[in-house]
């Protein structure tokens, strides 16, 4: 027994575990979602109810109307939004390197609020204003952090610094806008997933069919790049290439989770770390960021929506509540180790 | 065993920037032998070994794979014919030796190429060579200075490369480490016949195992060729700036520098 071979299989074994257990989270958390509420669906309903057999009056509306729509976009944003900053993290070897800390989600957001309130567009003209702002924005950040390649630092300093100045565009055209206009704005500023339409889904759900394998087909050279610039060259990647493309496909996933959902706070900040943790050892985890990312936006929506007293939150309430805490943690934390981040 | 390959700067000039660090240099790295470059701090050794391992553009003249220039040769034959290492690598956090052995074999991974056995094989040949097959479980944060170091090299013997580009291999090593470095790639070029390009600081060392010794300066080569043959009192003078006797290494037969300084000197090397 070749004892190398042994050693790999048991580490992929333990990732591919992870998978599993992640994929029947979500599917548990989404049947739950579909499940809970005022209005109860015995899970046989659910199921009934999507192979599209006779149901319960009553189930048909809320599973098709209210329930589903909810719990696709929370599933659909969330495996974006991880998959988005487990890219980036790994792609910049630096756990702060998520879209929704260097200023790609607040692209999208300035871009999107800017389209709504400025120019009255609605419906598919928002979510294609978002995903071209996370696109320029993420363009802008590259060529103000270029210097004969980019640095992992200067693109996160520059990132955030781009990030406040969007942020406060985004202010400033709420606080000159109709507040009846602004106050709905402002819920999908905080990350919603109440009342999204199966018009806001579906681009989502397409842009992920396409970019979700061309991600994890990029991806396969992170192995190399997690290892640096000079020994991923070493090993025949194409590095600025591959980065490019890479980063691109994670921009175009968290501009698209942005405009369907809004820019549900840390959720591409979290689910790379969280999933590197769960699998241990220092391999790429695109597949379980994405889960991670799902699971979380799934369960934070639960908790916003059942489990905060009367009152409902919006996700991206929950998620930040949780996000924070662990920014604060890792700044803290990476200054004092002298590592990178 | 791989196959030899010749690599070859012709009139090769880098710089970054406006600064040029190396400026016209020819020079054929001699096919299946440990060539060893020195010379003080900032001559441009290391951008040189960066210029050969294609990781910096040339400004002028080229770097020739088998005759080819390297920067229009495809990325990854360049990357099954030569391998480097660069200076302080670092690793993921949480890596496990094996991992970071296996990520030697990217460039033999493809569309249609997944890892096989071959692989394992590869792998397990390259951390018996480097003495770490005992540490393959263990995680890469957890060894010392010299494990690590040879975890490294492990990583791009796995590559399999006829030619090994070594930037500093021996910094931050104590000195028992830095022979066993040393030893190691040495047995690499007996055993496979692989040629060993490595920067290196330390002088008696490189002049020990150096089949063929290249002394730089302000981005130029001074001297090349056998230690023995090749150096002088004069050129490490000129080199360094300091003034030293050569003495027969006793144990090597190969020149051995000792510095002479402003203080703790005998009379009759006293300047006047």
């Amino acid at each position: 027994m070749n004892v190398i071979a042994d050693i790999r299989r048991r580490e992929l074994a333990r990732g591919r575990r992870v998978t599993v257990v992640l994929a029947v989270a979500v599917v548990a958390v989404f049947a739950l979602a579909l499940s809970y509420g005022d209005f109860q669906i015995s899970l046989p309903d659910v199921v009934r109810s999507l192979l599209g057999l006779s149901t319960p009056p009553g189930v048909e509306y809320v599973m098709h109307e209210l329930r589903l729509p909810r719990a696709s976009v929370s599933a659909l944003a969330g495996l974006a939004f991880g998959l988005a900053g487990a890219i980036f993290q790994q792609l910049l070897r630096n756990p702060l390197a998520s879209p929704d800390v260097i200023g790609v989600s607040q692209g999208a957001t300035a871009a999107a609020v800017t389209t709504v309130l400025v120019f009255g567009v609605s419906g598919g003209g928002v979510a294609a204003a978002a995903l071209g702002g996370a696109v320029v924005t993420a363009l802008a950040i590259y060529l103000l952090s270029w210097r004969k390649g980019v640095g992992g630092y200067r693109l996160i300093l520059v990132g955030i610094g781009v990030g406040t100045a969007l942020t406060s565009i985004t202010s400033f055209i709420l606080t000159r806008s109709d507040v009846k206009i602004a106050a709905e704005a402002l819920i999908w500023l905080t990350g919603s997933v109440n009342g999204r339409t199966w018009a806001q889904i579906v681009p989502l759900a397409v842009a992920e069919v396409i970019l979700v394998p061309l991600a994890l087909v990029l991806g396969r050279v992170l192995s190399g790049m997690q290892l640096g610039d000079d020994l991923a060259k070493a090993f025949g990647v194409r590095v600025e290439w591959s980065r490019f493309a890479l980063l691109l496909t994670g921009v175009c996933l968290a501009g698209m989770a942005t405009s369907a959902a809004g820019p549900i706070a840390f959720v591409a900040f979290m689910s790379g770390p969280i999933a590197v943790r769960l699998v241990g050892g220092g391999r790429p985890v695109l597949v379980q960021a994405a889960l991670v990312g799902a699971v979380l936006v799934l369960a934070s929506d639960f908790i916003g929506t059942h489990l905060l007293g009367a009152r409902q939150f919006p996700v991206g309430v929950v998620t930040g509540v949780i996000g924070a805490p662990y920014l604060l943690w890792l700044l803290a934390t990476a200054n004092r180790s002298g590592r990178g981040g | 065993m791989p196959a030899p390959v010749n690599l070859e700067a012709d009139r090769l000039s880098l710089g970054y920037g406006e600064r040029t660090v190396v400026r016209d240099l020819s020079m054929a790295l001699p096919t299946g032998k440990v060539t060893i470059i020195v010379g003080p701090n900032a001559c441009g050794k290391s951008t040189f070994l960066s210029g050969l391992a294609r990781l910096l553009p040339a400004a002028s003249g080229a770097v020739l794979l088998d005759g080819k220039s390297i920067h229009a040769t495809p990325s990854r034959d360049v990357a099954l014919k030569l391998g480097i290492l660069p200076q302080g690598p670092i690793a993921p956090d949480g890596i496990t030796v094996t991992d970071l052995v296996s990520r030697g074999r990217h460039v033999h991974q493809g569309w249609f190429r997944r890892w096989s056995s071959g692989d394992d094989d590869a792998v397990t040949q390259a951390l018996t060579a480097t003495g770490t097959l005992s540490l393959a479980a263990r995680p890469v944060d957890e060894l010392s200075g010299g494990q690590r170091q040879r975890v490294w090299i492990a990583m791009a013997l796995a590559q399999r490369t006829g030619i090994l580009l070594l930037d500093e291999p021996t910094t931050y090593l104590d000195i028992s480490h830095q022979v066993e470095v040393l030893d190691l790639l040495t047995d690499l070029n007996e055993a496979e016949g692989t040629t060993v390009v490595i920067v290196l600081h330390e002088l008696n060392l490189a002049f020990r195992y150096a089949d063929h010794l290249v002394v730089m300066k302000d981005g130029a080569v001074v001297t090349a060729g056998v230690p023995g043959e090749v150096l002088s009192e004069s050129i490490i003078e000129d080199v360094f700036g300091m003034r030293c006797r050569l003495v027969n290494d006793p144990i090597s037969d190969t020149p051995m520098i000792v510095p002479i300084g402003r203080h703790r000197i005998g009379e009759a090397d006293r300047p006047e």
